[in-house]
């Protein structure tokens, strides 16, 4: 088999389904070689279930991988030497301390037991948990948990790591340090397939982003190209009487256009590009005599990646069609 | 100790890039463990959580030492004429059914596994598939040993003195064990259908407690109404346990403890295949 495959990641027509439920609905996906590639959507896109299916855990019911020119079903166990699993469920043992799990995994790839000790320690060190080493892994914070969890893949440095949401749930201090991990892996060659709800991530780490919405890719390319086609930015308005959002629309929709409706009924949003435009927008609502109670610039949100790709918003996905919740809410 | 200047004035310590990049590049490859090595890694992963919580020893030893006072000191009389004869009879049966509801641990930790993460990092790793399973029976057997310890230590100091000394109760442990490590598989099968361990639990008791009591463990068979005496008699649970008594007395009989290593091979052999298999689909 071409073991040297130039892609890292091969995948066409990936299809897996839950009962009813078509969790990945012919994915294709191409990750060249120490890259990063983000893969972003909302809960329940089939992020994960891609995942797995590459990381060999589940068979797809059709299509076909390949890591490194390997098949991941003919092939699985040369396909799970090359790469290692970073879960959106920590992969740690809650029941062990940091240093244990270092070891377990250590044995477990084949090192002798001083080994696994010795690169257990340089792991610890290295990834600021040496004090935290003899705790048990449930008392660990999200961040220190987040970092014992890479530390564990890289115990034996894989040639594919797969992310899966490495950042969720984590204050800014610490996903900035897990950014810097990923940047130090690829920096060293490994290829880096990273899921993510956060645009900003995927902005921010990957080379290449793939869109998936119900199981389907719906848009692909660098984040630049990503951006572009979505508006590069976005002011964010939250404002002290929620029924002024009516108002607030229409000045918004006149001076920047692109109005997304947050989920919080005081808040709105509006695509914009630059940041003297946001001012005029901001000074523009006082004068119409909207209370604002603070705006930010920033990114597009994936709701707003979703409104522009798909005309829905990220939360109105729905797994069921016509879901009576989904209805409820358009109504 | 000096812990005072730890939690107050150190910074949180944080990951160090340069540090993460030269253990990532030194690339170590060591060569695939074996699937024996693989699996002993997993039995010692059972005993480190026995040793994080041994409380969790405590659930599978209190209610039997529980049942060898309240049986004998209770029912004793009544049942047997005198406490001393019934400790006789029913010791051998206490270890029996102690180490056979700690099978029952085993589809439990299994089921609880299931939900957490690691499990996908396990599966996800070039090793023998069925090493994490075989070691955590395999870690188990050491928590049956312990249970199974548990009790023979309570009856002699409740004066129990075994005619076939030491060796014929080791002997009867060792049969136990065995036993016990074949019915596990059951367990751990039930572990990976159910969907909660609480299901596990309550299904896995459901059908070991009547197995447990509608056997000789308690009460000789012969006082019973016919029709029930008759399955107890075919219970393996019932030919365990005569077993049991039997090498711990010296006087034990050869065709109960081939049946009772046949029995474990079979439920081994039909179960162990399946637990494997519904483990790669989990
Ligand atoms: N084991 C399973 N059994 C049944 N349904 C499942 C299973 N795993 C996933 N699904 C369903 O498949 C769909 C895709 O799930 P998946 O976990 O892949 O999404 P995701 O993109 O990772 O979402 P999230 O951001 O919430 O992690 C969802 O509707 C989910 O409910
Ligand atoms: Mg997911």
């Amino acid at each position: 088999m071409s073991a040297h495959s130039p892609l890292a990641v091969e995948a066409t027509g990936l299809v897996k389904s839950f009962g009813e439920t078509r969790a990945v609905d012919g994915v294709d996906l191409a990750v060249g070689r120490g890259s990063i590639y983000g893969v972003l959507g909302p809960n329940g896109a089939g992020k994960t279930t891609t995942i797995r299916m590459l990381a060999t855990l589940i068979r797809p019911d059709a299509g076909s991988a390949r890591i490194f020119g390997h098949d991941i079903v003919e092939e699985a166990d040369a396909v799970r030497g090359a790469v290692s699993l970073t879960g959106q469920l920590a992969s740690v043992d809650e029941d062990l301390t940091g240093r244990e799990n270092l070891i377990l995994l250590g044995r477990l790839l084949g090192f002798k037991r001083p080994a696994a000790k010795e690169r257990a320690a340089e792991l610890l060190e290295a990834f600021g948990l040496l004090e935290a080493a003899g705790r048990l892994v449930k008392h660990y914070s999200g961040g220190m948990r987040r970092r014992l969890d890479i530390a564990a893949s890289i115990v034996v440095t894989p040639d594919l790591m797969f992310l899966d949401e490495p950042t969720t749930g984590l204050d800014p201090r610490s996903r900035n340090q897990v950014w810097e991990i990923i940047r130090a892996l690829v920096a060293e060659g490994t290829t880096i397939l990273l899921c993510t709800q956060y645009l900003e991530e995927a902005d921010q780490l990957a080379d290449g982003i793939a869109v998936i919405d119900r199981g389907k890719v719906i848009a692909e390319g660098t984040p630049g190209q990503l951006k572009a086609s979505v508006g590069s930015g976005a002011l964010h308005v939250r404002l002290l009487d929620p029924e002024q959002r009516l108002v607030a629309e229409q000045v918004l929709g006149r001076e920047l256009g692109g109005v997304t409706l947050g989920a919080d009924p005081a808040a709105l949003s509006a695509s914009c590009s630059a940041a003297d435009r946001a001012a005029e927008a901001v000074a523009e609502l006082t004068r119409a005599g909207v209370r604002v109670a603070d705006f930010s610039l920033g990114q597009p949100s994936l709701d707003e990646v979703f409104l522009a790709l798909t005309g829905h918003t990220a939360d109105e996905v729905s797994t069921e069609q016509g879901d009576p919740i989904h209805e409820e809410q358009a109504a | 100790m000096n812990t005072n200047a730890a939690t107050q004035a150190a910074p949180t310590p944080t990951a160090d890039p340069a540090a993460v990049r030269k253990a990532i590049s030194s690339r170590p490859r060591p060569s695939r463990p074996s699937a024996l090595s693989a699996a002993l890694t997993f039995g010692w992963r059972g005993m480190l959580k026995v040793k994080h919580v041994p409380e969790q020893l405590l659930d599978v030893t209190i209610t039997p030492v529980m049942f060898v006072l309240m049986f004998t000191y209770l029912f004793g009389g009544a049942i047997a004429g005198s406490t001393g004869e019934y400790l006789d009879y029913i010791l051998p049966g206490i270890l029996v059914m102690s180490v056979l509801f700690t099978t029952v641990y085993s589809g439990i930790a299994l089921n609880t596994d299931l939900t957490k993460g690691v499990v996908d990092r396990f599966r996800s790793l070039p090793i023998w598939r069925p090493s994490p399973l075989v070691g955590s029976l395999l870690g188990d057997s050491v928590r049956y040993l312990v249970a199974g310890t548990v009790i023979i230590l309570l009856g002699l100091l409740l004066g129990y003195r075994p005619g076939a000394g030491p060796g014929g109760v080791l002997a009867a442990l060792a049969l136990v064990v065995v036993f016990a490590f074949g019915l596990s598989w059951v367990f751990t099968t039930l572990g990976l259908l159910l969907r909660t361990p609480n299901a596990v639990m309550n299904a896995g008791f459901m059908g070991i407690f009547p197995l447990t009591f509608l056997s000789n463990v308690f009460v000789d068979p012969a006082t019973l109404p016919a029709g029930l005496e008759a399955f107890v008699d075919v219970n393996p649970i019932s030919i365990l346990a005569t077993a049991s008594r039997g090498l711990m007395e010296g006087n034990a009989d050869g065709g109960d403890i081939a049946i009772v290593l046949t029995v474990a091979a079979v439920l081994t052999a039909v179960f162990a295949p399946l637990t494997t298999r519904l483990y790669r689909r989990a």
